[in-house]
């Protein structure tokens, strides 16, 4: 049962997902053609929720379920991971229109193609796995 | 409840995305999808070829639950609530698909010539899903998150490593739009 709070919370965010067709590679395209706001409000309004949310927890100093306060973790420093890692990324989020998130969220609506993307995203983070230690981070 | 069925608007959807985050951090956790491609190579026995795949992946497996949660959600979302008006482009985006020789939304979330059922029988098409899945996997484990960890977890915590990757993101997904599908296509 300690699962299902996840699961619920998963549900909403398939249901959310496909309803503003963010999971929609139609989306995508017309995003990176910068031929419609959608998207760009989708992401805008999801992080100045977040911002001001983490803000207020830092200054309420608010407690998690468990009774612990929440501290959210600080990204790694660094730099080429990020250029060169989010390059990779953003090749194959506009090639397939789908983040890892909607990869799923598509299977689960039953568009079956996507199994390649699925087949692929584990074979490149198998292959991240192997060379990690070779590349700059 | 008609509101449902049609396209959700970009503030409310935005506004939900961002609430999601804030309660999984509620919940002690922190936002992110990417990284249950990690624990599912893991569970398929990839820890035997790098270190990087040895933890302990119980520990993620209410993450695992957000997928799955996640997968009912799309099922539901697609196969019950929808519309014939969902994925209205500008217009000017199908002309410039017309010419790719990808087909109208008409209501679909996915492009038939890049998901439909004949994909399955044609090797170019397979190939371009398994590079592009390639390229998601790749990027996202070598970034250390993906849209979902970076551009709404990182960004929201005022993190610039996320800042970064998502610039990142925008340029590869820039280059690929602009300059190497229409060679695909």
């Amino acid at each position: 049962m300690k699962f299902l709070k996840y699961i619920i919370v998963g549900f909403i965010f398939g249901i959310v997902l496909t309803k503003s067709e963010a999971v929609s590679w139609y989306r995508i395209y017309e995003m990176f053609y910068f031929q419609s706001f959608h998207m760009y409000g989708i992401i805008g309004v999801a992080v100045i929720t977040g911002i001001i949310g983490i803000q207020i927890i830092k200054f309420l100093k608010l407690k998690d379920i468990n009774g612990t306060p929440i501290v959210i973790a600080e990204k790694e420093a660094g730099s080429a991971r990020y250029w060169i890692g989010g390059l990779f990324f953003g090749l194959g989020w506009a090639l397939v229109g789908a983040c890892p998130g909607p990869i799923f969220i598509l299977l689960g609506a039953g568009i079956w193609p996507v199994i390649f993307i699925l087949i692929g995203a584990l074979l490149g983070t198998f292959i991240y796995g192997i060379v990690k230690d070779k590349l700059p981070h | 409840m008609e509101h449902l069925y049609v396209t959700w608007p970009w503030y409310i959807s935005g506004f939900l995305i961002g609430l999601i985050m804030l309660c999984l951090n509620y919940f002690g956790k922190v936002f992110g999808m990417s990284s249950n491609l990690r624990t599912l190579c893991t569970i398929a026995g990839a820890d035997k070829f790098a270190d990087f795949f040895k933890f302990d992946w119980k520990s993620q497996i209410w993450s695992l639950m957000v997928v799955l949660g996640a997968m009912l959600g799309g099922f539901v979302a697609v196969h019950f609530m929808y519309d014939s008006s969902n994925v209205t482009l500008n217009p000017d985006t199908v002309v410039q698909l017309a010419t790719l020789n990808i087909d109208a939304p008409n209501g679909k979330i996915a492009p038939d010539a890049l998901f439909g059922n004949q994909v399955f029988q044609c090797p170019k098409l397979i190939f371009v899903l398994l590079i592009g899945g390639i390229l998601i996997g790749f990027g996202s484990r070598y970034a250390g998150g993906c849209t979902s960890g970076h551009a709404i977890s990182g960004l929201s915590n005022l993190q610039l490593p996320s800042l970064k990757a998502v610039i990142g993101f925008f340029v590869g997904g820039l280059i690929m739009a602009h300059f190497l599908l229409p060679l695909i296509f």
